[in-house]
């Protein structure tokens, strides 16, 4: 499938910001999963001042936002052909070693909400069936509800807190299955939804290394295995590590973020 | 019955002769009039105070600035002993690299079964942000100061392999400086290996690991945390000798890809930066975000290959006190050789059996954090009350993992100059490394830190320790 | 260079040079209190005004006395100006610019601020005045003597130098300042004893009472003095002396760096419009509001600085 993107993030900032970076990872790699066909970033009010790769093979640029800015927008678009995967991406394995994707961080750290999930995973080297189980009781104890959590509410937060988005699901599901003592990571990237072009936000989900397959995904929010219409973006232990910005600016300017994103076939 | 210990002492042998390498010194000390060499001592403080050698303490109110006691009596090392020193510390360090390296990309080590995974995995001082990045020269810890104690004749160990920001360079220097200064005389009578060209030598390392795509003479700094740090006297002193930059984080910041510093004429790039600034604190846009002492975005721009990062961050991982009782088998895997230089035993408190041992001998063992350093949160075990022993038992059973302990060495003595004349004193060795990929260099000496109470074993200038020039011998 | 040493070099040749101009300012009240057997609270009440920390002076003390007024300016660590905070404030710079600074520079400053700890430790009884006084300004000139002897004059002297110049002459601007009054020429004070005494303090405030005496005739008029403090080409420590050594600093760093900054058309105008002055026109313009300008357009100017050549971003 081939999917026609284009994301722009917007940053207003009530004051002239005198210095700040904005980090990017809104680069697609192409793997077995999808191919990217062609890619570009656009800035306003920054200047690109490099790309890196970092430790989880991410394309990374850095952004330096312009001295005496209000307003920073980033747009990526680009075509990308997705290929029908079943949401096994396989024994792809880049530096970090598969115990790395075992270690807990600040916001996958299990509580007894999290080991006590996780309680439904029997083995350690990943049942299909039981993963899915596992999805499926994630997303009845804790629906579908903007508002509810933040960027920065833990897994084990966002699970007492009864609510929350993608991001709270996919740190749930991955805490829960770290807790298990099998390797899991978080996924940042894009889902089509069927029924429009505009969609709400960019989404995020899960990975976890099943012995025998490799890698494979779970959407918990939406109860499936990525598909087609998915696109990967970035990935790392939690959604610091896979976050598409993370910006940091000197002074005293409030910022708010704005974001549209459109995607068609 | 006089059960006292009987040490090794590196001047007077146990009969009351004296060690080879003292012959020239002793003769000259035995002439010299006691109240001249007090008034000497009085003169050398005095020198310390205006020229501001001072470091701060922590804890104490407003970091104050205190002196680290100098003793007049140089710690003397013959050539033999060094030769044999030098190559055992050269392996270590290049084992070490090795190890890093290895760490951060493939983990063969692992693989192979030598070190417990868990122990890296579950290791604080891994730092995800190095996996797969490669430094010029696949150089990781480039200055280090290895920490060594001798407790006979031939008889040395590491006690600790700082592989990440080692201090006391500048006291090295120092010390020699002022010895220079007050005996002329003796460095005409001893041939004593120079330490001097180490700032040159330093600067020289530096630039050599200066990034691939730099064209150019490289230009090095060195970051600093600011004037409060505990070190900042070294950070300018070295800064000073180097003749390059002393920056501090709000002085740069990222311009055109590098790195750059501010400066009267615009920004100016950055190449190498020796920092001494901690990995938490270096970058608040990848790690820290609250941190005022580091610059945002460095991390990225050394993964772009736009800077070399001295030492490189996540280092720790090599100078753990755990990963420390494994450094032998380290030596073995990466060099193929028999590790030259013994490491001292070591319970890890992790392993209940160690654990239990430990608990059963605590009155007898040095007790340290894992991940401390400087002296702070150790027991030594022999010297404790038995208060200070039960509050530490209670430490050790909550959170073993966080221990490991050592038995308590006999270590070696030099005399320091008292009223009476001389006195022994337990010492320990820091002599300091440069790495680079064109190769190794250990300066001829190093650091003595002395512990200037009797019978105390406890070195640390945070703890009362003071310190002596050390001489190599030349042949 | 850093823009930061540029800075700390700068501000620490400020502080030092403020430490010494209390250490004057000290001089010249107590002279006045010594000369006078009543009240002496308003001519204290003008030195700290002069120090401009009236605030922080009225915020503890409610009277004026020698006793108080001494001890604020020289010991009381609450007072950012008081001696001993700026002198702790200058060592501070110094090891800020540390590798900027020969070894005999920063011993100097090093050595000021070991002394002056130790002297100023516990209150200074009337008999030990005036050796203390003698003695912050000794320190403060051995370094500079120190710069002076063992810098290179490159842009690191430059700036040091800028830091003095810019703090003299705020400094001798704001005697004038608070003390402007007794200046004027009024019928009804000229001549009269108290008028000497006043001027006499002026000038010893910035240590120019015998150089007064020797460049002019010897007679004390509000004109003659006013014109010695503020358009005077000899004296190191007028306003338009300090003016032009600002200007030549400056003008060695443009050429030393090939460049040109907004600083530069400040100075040239102060050094102007000093120069288009005579002391008749001043007066006739109003020495006050003259005064205020110019106090103001120093302050601009140091501002400017700052900004031009990086000091702090």
């Amino acid at each position: 499938m081939k999917l026609s993107i284009s994301h722009t993030t917007t940053y207003t900032y009530d004051a002239p910001v005198q210095y700040g970076l904005q980090k990017m990872r809104l680069t697609p790699v192409s793997d077995r999963h999808q191919t990217v066909l062609n890619w570009n970033l656009a800035i306003e009010g920054g200047t690109s001042e490099l790309t890196c790769i970092d430790q989880y093979q991410n394309h990374c640029t850095l952004v330096q936002i312009d001295s005496g800015a209000t307003r920073v927008s980033l747009t990526a678009s680009g075509e990308v052909e997705t290929h029908s995967s079943d949401g096994i991406l396989g024994k792809i394995y880049g530096s970090a070693p598969l115990w790395h994707f075992k270690q807990t961080t600040d916001r996958t750290k299990a509580g007894s909400g999290i080991a006590e999930l996780s309680r439904m995973i029997s083995t350690s080297t990943g049942d299909l069936g039981e993963l899915h189980a596992l999805s499926n009781t994630i997303l009845e104890a804790v629906p579908y509800r903007n508002g509810a959590t933040t960027v920065t509410t833990t897994a084990e937060e966002a699970l007492h807190l009864a609510g929350g988005v993608c991001q709270d699901h996919a740190q749930i599901f991955i805490a829960a299955v770290r807790h298990a003592e099998i390797p899991a990571r978080y996924v940042s990237g894009y889902l089509m939804m069927d029924d429009r072009i505009d969609q709400d936000a960019s989404h995020a989900w899960a990975e976890v290394h099943i012995d025998g397959l490799g890698w494979v995904a779970f959407d918990v929010s939406n109860g499936i295995s990525p598909d087609e219409r998915y696109v990967r973006l970035a990935t790392g232990r939690d959604s610091i590590d896979a976050a598409p910005v993370t910006g940091l600016q000197l002074g005293q300017a409030r910022e708010t973020m704005d974001v549209s994103l459109q995607i068609q076939q | 019955m006089d059960t006292k210990p009987i040490h090794f002492d590196e001047m007077l042998a146990a009969e009351g002769s004296v060690r080879a390498p003292y012959h020239a010194y002793e003769a000259w000390f035995s002439k010299q009039n006691p109240s001249r060499l007090k008034a000497k001592s009085k003169d050398a403080e005095a020198f310390f105070r205006r020229t501001g050698i001072t470091f701060n303490v922590y804890g104490k109110e407003a970091a104050q600035e205190r002196l680290i006691p100098f003793d007049l009596i140089p710690r003397i090392i013959s050539s033999r002993e060094w030769t044999k020193l030098a190559k055992g510390i050269e392996q270590r360090v290049r084992a070490i690299n090795m190890f890093l390296y290895d760490i951060y990309h493939r983990q063969e080590i692992l693989r192979a079964g030598i070190i417990p995974t868990d122990l890296i995995a579950k290791n604080d001082a891994f730092l995800p942000q190095m996996i797969g990045l490669t430094p010029p020269g696949d150089v990781y810890t480039h200055i280090v100061g290895t920490d060594i104690v001798r407790t006979g004749e031939d008889d040395f160990y590491v006690l600790e392999d700082n592989a990440r920001t080692p201090s006391g360079v500048s006291y090295m220097l120092e010390n020699r400086e002022t010895m220079l200064q007050m005996f002329p005389e003796l460095f005409s009578q001893n041939r004593v290996k120079p330490v001097s060209d180490y700032p040159k030598n330093l600067r020289k390392s530096l630039a050599a690991c200066a990034p691939p795509n730099c064209t150019g003479k490289p230009t090095v700094a060195i970051l600093t945390p600011g004037i409060h740090n505990s070190a900042y006297f070294e950070h300018s002193f070295l800064a000073d000798q180097m003749g390059v930059e002393l920056v501090e984080g709000h002085d740069l910041r990222v311009v055109d890809g590098h790195i750059a510093m501010r400066t009267t004429k615009g920004h100016k790039q950055i190449d190498v930066l020796y920092r001494r600034v901690d990995d938490d604190y270096l970058d608040p846009l990848n790690f820290r975000p609250d941190s005022m002492l580091g610059v945002p975005g460095i991390m990225d721009v050394y993964r772009a290959g736009n800077i070399t990062i001295t030492n490189a961050p996540g280092t720790g991982i090599a100078d753990d006190k755990a990963i420390y009782s494994y450094i032998p088998d380290i030596v073995e895997f990466y060099t193929g050789e028999k590790a030259i230089l013994r490491n001292v035993e070591t319970y890890r408190c992790a392993e209940p059996d160690a654990l239990k041992y430990v608990l059963d001998n605590l009155a007898e063992l040095v007790v340290k954090e894992v991940h401390g350093s400087g002296g702070y949160g150790m027991l030594v075990g022999p010297a404790a009350s038995k208060k200070e022993l039960a509050d530490f038992e209670q430490k050790l059973r909550s959170n073993p993992a966080n221990y490991i302990a050592q038995p308590t060495l006999s270590l070696s003595t030099v005399p320091i100059f008292v009223k009476k004349g001389l006195s022994p004193r337990h010492v320990d060795l820091r002599p300091f490394v440069l790495v680079s990929p064109n190769g190794i260099e250990i300066t001829p000496g190093g650091l003595t830190r002395v512990a200037l109470q009797e019978g105390s074993l406890v070195v640390n200038s945070s703890q009362g320790g003071g310190t002596k020039d050390t001489w190599v011998l030349e042949e | 260079m850093l823009g930061k040493t540029a800075g700390g070099l700068y501000w620490m040749f400020r502080f030092l040079e403020r430490s010494e101009n209390i250490a004057r300012l000290i001089e010249a009240g107590f002279r006045i209190a010594l000369t006078r057997s009543n009240d002496t609270a308003s001519d204290w009440k003008s030195v700290v005004t002069t120090a401009g920390v009236r605030r922080g002076y009225d915020a503890i003390y409610d009277s004026y006395t020698s006793e108080n007024v001494v001890d604020f300016l020289l010991r009381d660590t609450r007072n950012p100006s008081s001696a001993i905070t700026v002198i702790d404030k200058a060592r501070t710079n110094a090891r800020m610019v540390r590798t900027a600074l020969t070894t005999e520079v920063w011993e100097a400053v090093n050595e000021n601020w070991m002394a002056m700890k130790k002297a100023l430790k516990s209150p200074i009884p009337d008999t030990e005045l005036p050796a203390l006084l003698g003695e912050v300004r000794r320190h403060s000139a051995l370094v500079r003597g120190a710069l002076h002897g063992t810098m290179l004059r490159n842009d690191n002297y430059d700036f040091a130098r800028i830091g003095t110049a810019i703090e003299r002459a705020d400094y001798t601007a704001r005697i004038i300042d608070v003390k402007y009054y007794t200046l004027l020429p009024s019928a009804n004070f000229v001549g009269s004893p108290l008028d000497n005494v006043q001027w006499e303090t002026v000038l010893r405030s910035v240590s120019a009472h015998r150089s007064f005496r020797w460049l002019g005739d010897g007679e004390m008029t509000s004109s003659g003095i006013a014109e010695f403090l503020i358009l005077d080409s000899r004296f190191p420590r007028s306003l338009y002396f300090a003016s032009k050594t600002l200007r030549e600093l400056l003008a060695y760093l443009a050429e030393d760096y090939g460049e040109r900054h907004a600083c530069h058309d400040l100075i040239d105008e102060q050094v102007a419009n000093l120069r288009q002055h005579t002391i008749r026109s001043i007066f006739d313009e109003g020495l006050h509001e003259f005064i205020s300008a110019f106090i103001r357009q120093n302050n601009a100017l140091g501002a400017q600085i700052e900004q031009d050549y990086r000091f702090n971003k």
